[in-house]
This record gives structure tokens, C-alpha cells and sequence, in this order.
């Protein structure tokens, strides 16, 4: 058999597995978004509709569609930078030429990460518990009052947030570790002769070094923290009064709890527009601020 | 500051995150050998009075912990042998291989890693129902039998394999099968065992797609039957702890032990950005 013929037999299975699996539902998912499925077109595909841009035109009329939006994005806009901060804090201090156990303390930090979301998140249902809480009683002897993390509209996403910085860290942790450890030393011995000092040589050659490791980092993170389920859907489902449901929670109950599959199948191309839409301007003005 | 109080600050920020990162991990073990409602006391107790297995027996006697142990284990041998080898095969050929449109085909698998691969769960869940495999194993199995992401980084490490090697062992007449499985497999030995360690991770933890795909209580995934029983069970805090620990511990031990390998993985996946 010659290279090619091999070749073929090689990759077929694999891409036959991506296209029927992947590409084909991805394009379905554009036409079923602009049908009507629902339960009983499930029983029997024929009392399917095709209605135009009707699902899109209803979720945008849905105040709930638009609190998951809202919801989602308070998610990303308070949580991303929060999480990436602590990563590059983490980053820093393991970077540092002080540090002794390295390896160990980066095991440490980064454990959360291979952990089960779900057992993790109910671990941290209990932590966040009102009464018997741990984080109530530290604050407690911190003469703080109780709050009822997950059950006040106010705390809850908060709490969330709280959790998946705890979470996902120690991932970007060590992607900036190893830009940092990328950076030529000579660049900061040179900064050190000029009479520099820890701040300078931090914000004049460490950031910009990093600059497009942060890039791809944040663009990542953006990305993964708009695809917010199961932390909600484990911790409050969703509550309480609707202000911890997600773009992915509600089009898991769009989809799946109501079957109403057309319009779930516009949620998601929705979300998916608007990552990569998002995605677009920040590659810009990644490349816009790094002319190089 | 004199290096001496810097090494001191260093370190003792370092100590203080790592002990509130691991504290809720160490706590949930200590309270799965709590006795029932032990917890649910203030302050909060830190270690269990009398340590007792009650709540690992009553898992697997009353709730079915085996059975989802089972359903797990089994998922995640299957995905992580199938997916390795279409993965591995594919990535090669991507790299060493010639056949029309390589390049081509490719490049659009690697744009569409931006794609969220919820976009592609309706329709996915209508296709496997008309396949009459919702509600199957291989309802997870099937999907997951190839990744972008996973013939990616077998690629990107094929792709260093000097072509010398390959004409060497043509001339000596081996067929392409032979080759690749006593030529290539071999040297890409490291990356197989990274690939294996990703996807048993990605596996194991994964939670929303089964848990639209399977909806028999029989064949649950553990991450699914202990959001379930989470639901049913709020005050149970020792009983939910003991669950916690079973579906977790396994992927921190996987990682403990493959460290290097994950870790591995990770950089060579960040550059898919």
C-alpha cells in the first residue's frame, strides 16, 4: 500500500468522527435555530416548522434571556480579572528566586484545577452554608455578621465568582509561569545597572514581556468564563430569584428541561457570536498595542 | 527590604495561599468520616470525633455509588483508548503523511477550535436519538472517539520526527502499518501519555454533556448521580462530603502521580491560542 492510500486510512476515522459528530450539529444547530422544534416535533420530526428569525426575535423580547445575559456578563467582567490577577500575583511570587518547596507549592495551588467541578462546588455549598459555614464563622471572628451567601440575590453570584477564581487559577498560574520564566534575565540585569527599582523593572520589562502570553490568556479566559453551567446549576440552580442563571443554564432549561430545542439551539448561536465577536476585537487590539 | 525579610514575605504569602487552596480539599475529607449531622454544628468541627466509614457504606448500600463508580470508570477507559488511537493516527498523518488537501483540511480544524462545543449540543442530542444511542454509553462514547484539540498537539509533536527515519524504515520494506506502530508510536510515546492523561481527566469531570445525554439514574456518571443526590440531599453535608471525595479523588491522584505529564499538556495547549 502506498503513503497516501495509508494516509487516508489514518485520518479517516478520525475526521469522519469530527464531521459527522462536530461540524455537521454545528451547522445544524444555525438551521435548527430557525425552526420551531420542540417536544412534539421530537416524537415525530414532521411537526417541525421552519419560523425565520421568530426564536431570536422572542428570546430578545424575554426578560429572563436578558438577566442570563446580564448575569453571565457580571460573571466574566467581575471573575476574569480576579482570576487572571491572582494567577499573575501566584505567578509572581513562584517565579520569585526566594522561593523554596517550588514544586511543592505549586502542586498546591494548582490541585483545584483536576479537581470534579460538581464535588468541588458542592464542597463549597457548604462552605458558603449560613449557619454552619466556614467562611461565615472566619468572618465571624472577624466580627462580621452572617450572610446568606446563596440565598440572597445580592451575595450569591459573588459567592460564585469566589469559587471559580479558587477553581480555575492555578491554570493561568502556570501559563504566565512559564512566560515569566521565558523573559531573557539579561533584560532585568540591564534594568538593575540603570539604577531601576522592583516597580520599575515591573512595569517596564515584566508587563511587556508578558504582554502576549496575557493576551492569550485573557482571550482564553473570556471565552471559558462565558460557558458559566454548572456552578450554578449545582450551588443555587440557578437562584435565588433568578439572579445566578447563565446564558448555558438557561439554554440548558430552554433546551432540555422544556424542550424547546429551536430556541435553545438560538441561544447558543448567539453566545457563540458574541465569544467570537469578542474575541475578534481583542485579538485587534492585542495586535494594535504590540505592533511587533 | 533586605533579601532576608523579602524571602520571609515571599514565602509566607506562598504558605498562606497554598493552605486556603487545599483547606476546602483536607475539609472535605475530614468531614466524610464524620458521623451524620456531626457537622452541622457551630463552629463548625475540623476534624471528626469518632472517624467512622458510615457514610462510604451507606454511598454504596443505599445510593448506588458502585454502580456510578462503574458507569465512570467504564466511560473513561473507553473514550481515552478510542480517541488515543484516531488521535494519534490522525495526528501523524497531519504531520509525516502526504494526501491531497492536508494542509487545507487542517487549517480549518484549527479555526474551528473557537467554537464552543455547546453550540453543537441540540442538534448532537437529536442526531444520537435518531442513532438510538440517547440514554447509551454510547451516547458519551461516540462524540468523544476523536478531538481537534487532541490531533493537535500529536501534530505539533509528530511533526519534529526527522523524515530520514521513515525512509529508512520504507527502504527496508516495512508496510506503513509497521512503521507506525514500531517507528512512530514509540517516539511519541510522551505525548500519548499526556493525550491519555488530558482526555481520562476531561472525562471523568466532564458533567453537562452527560448530563443531557443520559437520563437513566442506571447510567449515571458520578459528577451527574452527585449533582442528583446533592439535590435530594442538602442537609446531608457528611453523606455529600463522602460522595465529593469518591468522584474526586481518583482525578487528584491521576494527577499526583502524572504530574509532569499534565503539566506538559497544558503548554502545549496554550499555544493553540
Amino acid at each position: 500500500m502506498s503513503a497516501a492510500a495509508a494516509s487516508r486510512l489514518f485520518v479517516a476515522p478520525a475526521l469522519l468522527v469530527i464531521g459527522v459528530f462536530f461540524f455537521l450539529p454545528v451547522v445544524a444547530a444555525l438551521a435548527v435555530s430557525f425552526t420551531d422544534f420542540d417536544i412534539y416535533a421530537l416524537a415525530d420530526f414532521g411537526n417541525m416548522r421552519f419560523v425565520g428569525l421568530q426564536n431570536y426575535a422572542r428570546l430578545l423580547e424575554t426578560p429572563l434571556f436578558w438577566q442570563a445575559f446580564g448575569n453571565t456578563l457580571y460573571f466574566v467582567v467581575i471573575g476574569v480579572p480576579l482570576s487572571v490577577g491572582t494567577s499573575l500575583g501566584l505567578a509572581l511570587l513562584l517565579h520569585s528566586r526566594l522561593v523554596r518547596f517550588r514544586d511543592l507549592f505549586r502542586t498546591a495551588l494548582f490541585a483545584p484545577v483536576v479537581t470534579t467541578l460538581v464535588a468541588v462546588a458542592v464542597i463549597w455549598r457548604y462552605l458558603f452554608n449560613t449557619q454552619y459555614g466556614l467562611i461565615n464563622y472566619a468572618f465571624g471572628g472577624l466580627g462580621i455578621e452572617r450572610i446568606d451567601w446563596l440565598g440572597d440575590p445580592t451575595w450569591a453570584m459573588p459567592a460564585i465568582i469566589v469559587f471559580a477564581v479558587w477553581k480555575n487559577f492555578g491554570y493561568n498560574m502556570l501559563i504566565l509561569l512559564a512566560g515569566l520564566q521565558a523573559i531573557p534575565e539579561e533584560l532585568y540585569e540591564a534594568a538593575r545597572i540603570d539604577g531601576a527599582s522592583f516597580w520599575r523593572r515591573f512595569r517596564h520589562v515584566t508587563l511587556p514581556m508578558l504582554g502576549p502570553v496575557m493576551a492569550m490568556v485573557n482571550v482564553l479566559t473570556i471565552a471559558g468564563y462565558f460557558q458559566l453551567f454548572a456552578e450554578p446549576y449545582v450551588m443555587t440552580q440557578g437562584g435565588p430569584l433568578q439572579s445566578t442563571v447563565s446564558v448555558l443554564y438557561f439554554m440548558y432549561e430552554e433546551g432540555f428541561k422544556w424542550w424547546n430545542l429551536g430556541s435553545a439551539s438560538a441561544v447558543a448561536f448567539m453566545l457563540f457570536l458574541f465569544i467570537l465577536a469578542l474575541t475578534a476585537v481583542q485579538l485587534r487590539l492585542a495586535r494594535w498595542q504590540q505592533p511587533a | 527590604m533586605t533579601p532576608r525579610v523579602a524571602g520571609v514575605l515571599v514565602n509566607g504569602l506562598l504558605l498562606v495561599a497554598a493552605v486556603v487552596t487545599i483547606a476546602p480539599l483536607v475539609w472535605m475529607v475530614s468531614v466524610s468520616f464524620m458521623a451524620p449531622g456531626e457537622a452541622s454544628a457551630f463552629p463548625p468541627p475540623l476534624v471528626p470525633g469518632q472517624p467512622t466509614l458510615l457514610n462510604y457504606r451507606e454511598l454504596f448500600a443505599h445510593a448506588g455509588m458502585g454502580r456510578y463508580l462503574v458507569n465512570s470508570v467504564v466511560l473513561t477507559v473507553a473514550v481515552t483508548l478510542v480517541s488515543l488511537s484516531f488521535n494519534v493516527a490522525a495526528g501523524y498523518a497531519f504531520a509525516k503523511l502526504p494526501f491531497g488537501g492536508r494542509d487545507r483540511i487542517f487549517k480549518s480544524l484549527l479555526a474551528a477550535l473557537v467554537i464552543p462545543g455547546q453550540v453543537a449540543m441540540v442538534p448532537l442530542f437529536l442526531l444520537l436519538k435518531q442513532m438510538g444511542l440517547v440514554n447509551t454509553y454510547g451516547g458519551v462514547i461516540v462524540p468523544a472517539m476523536a478531538s481537534i484539540f487532541g490531533i493537535f498537539v500529536v501534530r505539533q509533536y509528530a511533526l519534529s520526527i526527522p523524515d530520514q527515519v521513515l525512509e529508512a524504515a520504507r527502504i527496508d520494506g516495512a508496510s506503513e502499518f509497521r512503521i507506525f506502530r514500531s517507528v512512530i508510536v514509540p517516539v511519541l510515546k510522551p505525548i500519548i501519555v499526556t493525550l491519555a492523561v488530558f482526555t481520562a481527566l476531561g472525562t471523568w469531570n466532564d458533567f453537562m454533556w452527560p448530563l443531557i445525554v443520559l437520563n437513566d439514574s442506571d447510567l449515571y456518571t458520578l459528577p451527574v448521580a452527585l449533582a442528583s443526590l446533592s439535590r435530594e440531599h442538602v442537609q446531608d453535608n457528611e453523606l455529600m462530603m463522602a460522595g465529593s471525595v469518591l468522584t474526586t479523588l481518583p482525578a487528584l491522584l491521576v494527577f499526583l502521580v502524572l504530574q509532569r505529564y499534565y503539566v506538559d499538556g497544558i503548554m502545549l495547549g496554550s499555544v493553540k491560542g
